[in-house]
């Protein structure tokens, strides 16, 4: 069995954790929740295996050059789904909150899906630049900052789905229907905000690892090259999120939006700039 | 006219303050800085002007957007943000110490009847006797108290986090920090480079934004620059060179650099950074006249001429490292003594017999050559380094310690009520109210147990 197959299974056992979360919301059935939360379990320890797997098999493929499965773009859409589930999976066990794997699943699903089927995903040597600790460091930071602001971007959609309905509902019962599963309005807020201050410091580590490992490479910690400045404006967008939300009262609706188009930002900053623009970093042209 | 001067100070005060102008200007930071990854930046004007046209380089020019980071506008916008987080921290400061200075040992009956955790409770035993208990539990299960008496009542008081209050300054302040030790990076610090051809040296870099060049104050000279490959690929795996540092002639530092390993002499660091060709390679070959068998061992410079022996002369007029899959080859003439150019012919390094099958007047084999190359450096000074690290270290501690910790205060009042004792808890935390409301509960339910002296309820 080789590191590829056992991603496979990962992407196999994500989507069926996805499915089993939507039959979840409408059959209202909490073993099926179960179920699906071991699932999504299941696939991240199946993933962790793998990850170390590749890591080991590339020391057999190039010696003592072998390297954390961190340095290409397929590497790093593979970590980006894993660094999700690790974050999704902590704030379950805090929330149990179990429909918003219903949000949070296709994400990384669909990372997965596009890591697999359509990047090269073959382990290739280092160029000297990319040959640090530093850059394992940097990776690991950024994307389980990534991977907050990913959970809190679920949640946040979550909220307005729900929100925009509540404000039709009548009366006071509570809600039925697929909506009925979700968190109240309050609990997913709260989530929004717990999960962007889970990613705020770790994307601020992640924004001084790569000074620190720029410096030692090319003796500037930052030249404004597009990658470095977008993950400046997101780390600003997330600031001003967190300061409007305490001193202004920017909760609910607002705050769910900023942290969509914050993660929409985080995209850009991770895919957009390599994709569209140009700049020093590695993962460009897969 | 006092009144209306001291109301507009205050005003302006007030602006600076503000978190409205904090939100706006972070904002404003975040879109404008899109420009700059859109644009490239401090590219040579014919660049903009075949991709955008003469009117908007002229525009992009006032605007300063050919070099934005460095703009008028946006290092003011940055000098802003800076004074408004300066004024907002002494602003807030004092609010925060008084946490910290003038606990709020004695709460007020507003504490009890409003906050979102509270209890009430009686128990038989006197008030002195329960305060015990409750401070013994309370220091085990949470904090030391801090007993108050005041008007007959007995009021006790304890806290936990307190120094996550200060999260939000330490955040704040790191910022500055950073900031602090960019200009000074900025202002006493160059960045430049230099190329250094193997086997010499320098003692003046190029700074990277073309003003007048460098005195390092020593000289650095590189003995040798080698490129490692990944087998059987045309990777690189590594660039090194093999630096020296030289005061006054004399040896006092060498180092082997390599990408992501840099060499550092009073503070100027050196990076490997790119590498090329420097001249023309040079080439040893043997040639034997054939007619004599006389062998002779020479230095050919490519395109030199060569004297051989009886009059002859040879030069190489090409060279490539691999032809044809049979390796290092060159191209060479000979001309004769009355200076007539013979036709050219290929020599390959490792196929050192075939050129006796030629038939010329020498023959000829290719022992080795050497290609120079140059080393690339980008040099690097920058005093302010260290205290842009300190600031990292600080901003990540500071965010760390305002997230993920909170100030969690509980009140205690216990007053005489006829025989018995009257009990009022209150707590209040300034985050994470939710956690804060279960780990009350908890506290609340082994505090009336102990007070009461039953053991704890379970559930409920
Ligand atoms: C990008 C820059 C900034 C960052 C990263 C930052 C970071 C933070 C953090 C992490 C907190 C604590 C958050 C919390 O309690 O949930 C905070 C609180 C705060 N920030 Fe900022 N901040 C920034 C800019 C500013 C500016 C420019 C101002 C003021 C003008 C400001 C004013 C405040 C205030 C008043 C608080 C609340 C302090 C308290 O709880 O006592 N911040 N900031």
């Amino acid at each position: 069995m080789d590191s590829g197959q056992l991603f496979n299974l990962t992407t196999v056992a994500y989507f069926a954790a996805m499915v089993l979360f939507f039959a979840y919301i409408a059959t209202k059935n909490n073993k099926v929740a179960l179920v699906a939360t071991m699932t999504s379990l299941v696939g991240f320890l199946i993933q962790t295996t793998a990850l170390g797997l590749r890591w080991y098999e590339s020391y057999q493929i190039l010696g003592q050059d072998g390297r954390a499965p961190m340095t290409n773009l397929y590497e790093s859409v593979v970590f980006f789904a894993w660094s999700i589930l690790l974050i999704y999976l902590l704030m379950d066990l805090k929330y149990k909150q179990r429909a918003i794997g219903a949000f949070v699943l296709p994400i990384a699903l669909f990372s997965m899906l596009w890591g697999q089927m359509s990047l090269n995903s073959s382990i290739d040597p280092l160029v000297p630049a990319l040959q640090s600790n530093w850059l394992t460091y940097h990776v690991i930071t950024c994307f389980l900052g990534y991977a907050g602001f990913a959970v809190a971007f679920g949640v946040s959609i979550m909220y307005l789905i729900k929100i925009g309905k509540e404000e039709k509902h009548q009366g006071n019962e509570p809600m039925g229907g697929i909506l009925g599963m979700f968190p109240s309005t309050k609990i997913l807020d709260d989530m929004n905000y717990k999960a962007i201050m889970i990613g705020f410091p770790l994307l601020t580590l992640g924004i001084v690892t790569g000074a620190a490992w720029a410096y030692y490479a090319w003796g500037t910690y930052w030249s404004w090259d597009p990658k470095e400045t977008w993950s400046l404006i997101v780390w600003f967008l997330y600031a001003a999120f967190l300061h409007a939300r305490f001193t202004r009262g920017w909760v609910g609706r607002r705050a769910a939006w900023l942290s969509v188009i914050g993660f929409a930002a985080t995209l850009f900053c991770y895919l957009g700039v390599n994709l569209v623009l140009s700049g020093l970093h590695s993962y460009g042209g897969g | 006219m006092a009144e209306t001067k001291k109301n507009l100070t205050d005003s302006i005060w007030d602006f600076f303050c503000s978190l409205k102008l904090a939100i706006i200007l972070v904002l404003l930071i975040a879109l404008t800085s899109i420009i700059g990854t859109i644009l490239q930046q401090n590219a040579p004007a014919a660049d903009y002007i075949r991709e955008y046209g003469q009117a908007n380089y002229e525009l992009f020019k006032n605007l300063q957007f050919i070099d934005m980071y460095h703009s008028t506008w946006f290092i003011g916008l940055l000098a802003l943000f800076s004074v408004n987080l300066i004024c907002c921290s002494i602003k807030n400061f004092p609010r925060v110490w008084k946490f910290v200075k003038e606990p709020t040992l004695v709460a007020g009956s507003g504490i009890f009847k409003s906050s979102a955790n509270r209890a009430e409770f009686s128990c038989k035993e006197s008030k002195q006797q329960v305060a015990e208990k409750i401070s013994d539990l309370l220091k085990k299960e949470f904090a030391k108290t801090t007993l108050t008496e005041k008007d007959d009542k007995l009021y006790l008081f304890t806290q936990k986090g307190i120094y996550s209050r200060f999260g939000a300054y330490i955040t704040h302040i790191s910022i500055l920090i950073i900031m602090a030790g960019a200009v000074i990076g900025n202002v006493w610090g160059f960045k430049a480079y230099v190329n250094i051809v193997e086997g010499t040296s320098v003692d003046q870099v190029r700074s990277r934004n073309g003003t007048a060049p460098i005195d390092l104050g020593f000289t650095v000279r590189c003995d040798d620059f080698d490129v490692s490959y990944y087998p059987n690929s045309n990777r690189p795996k590594d660039y090194n060179s093999d630096l020296v540092i030289l005061e006054n002639g004399q040896e006092v530092m060498r180092k082997r650099i390599e990408v992501n390993d840099p060499l550092t002499y009073k503070g100027i660091k050196f990076y490997q950074s790119s590498y090329g060709p420097a001249g023309n390679a040079f080439f040893k070959v043997k040639a034997t006249e054939n007619a004599t068998g006389k062998v002779m061992e020479l230095r050919a410079d490519q395109g030199k001429q060569v004297p051989l022996s009886s009059g002859y002369s040879f030069s190489v007029s090409n060279f490539t490292e691999n032809d044809r899959n049979f390796g290092p080859a060159m191209q060479l003439h000979v001309s004769t003594p009355d200076k007539k150019r013979g036709a050219p012919f290929v020599v390959w390094q490792n196929h050192p017999q075939l050129d006796t099958k030629r038939g010329g007047v020498f023959s000829f084999t290719l022992l080795g050559y050497e290609q120079p190359q140059f080393t690339g450096l980008q040099v690097a000074k920058d005093p302010g380094v260290n205290i842009v690290w300190a600031g990292c270290f600080l901003i990540v501690f500071g965010s760390l310690t305002a997230f993920f910790f909170s100030h969690k205060r509980i009140w205690i009042c216990l007053e005489e009520e006829g025989k018995k004792t009257k009990v009022q808890i209150a707590g209040n935390t300034h985050r994470n109210q939710p956690g804060f409301s279960l780990a009350f509960d908890e506290l609340l339910q082994k505090i009336e147990a102990t007070a009461k002296n039953e053991s704890p309820k379970k559930e409920g």
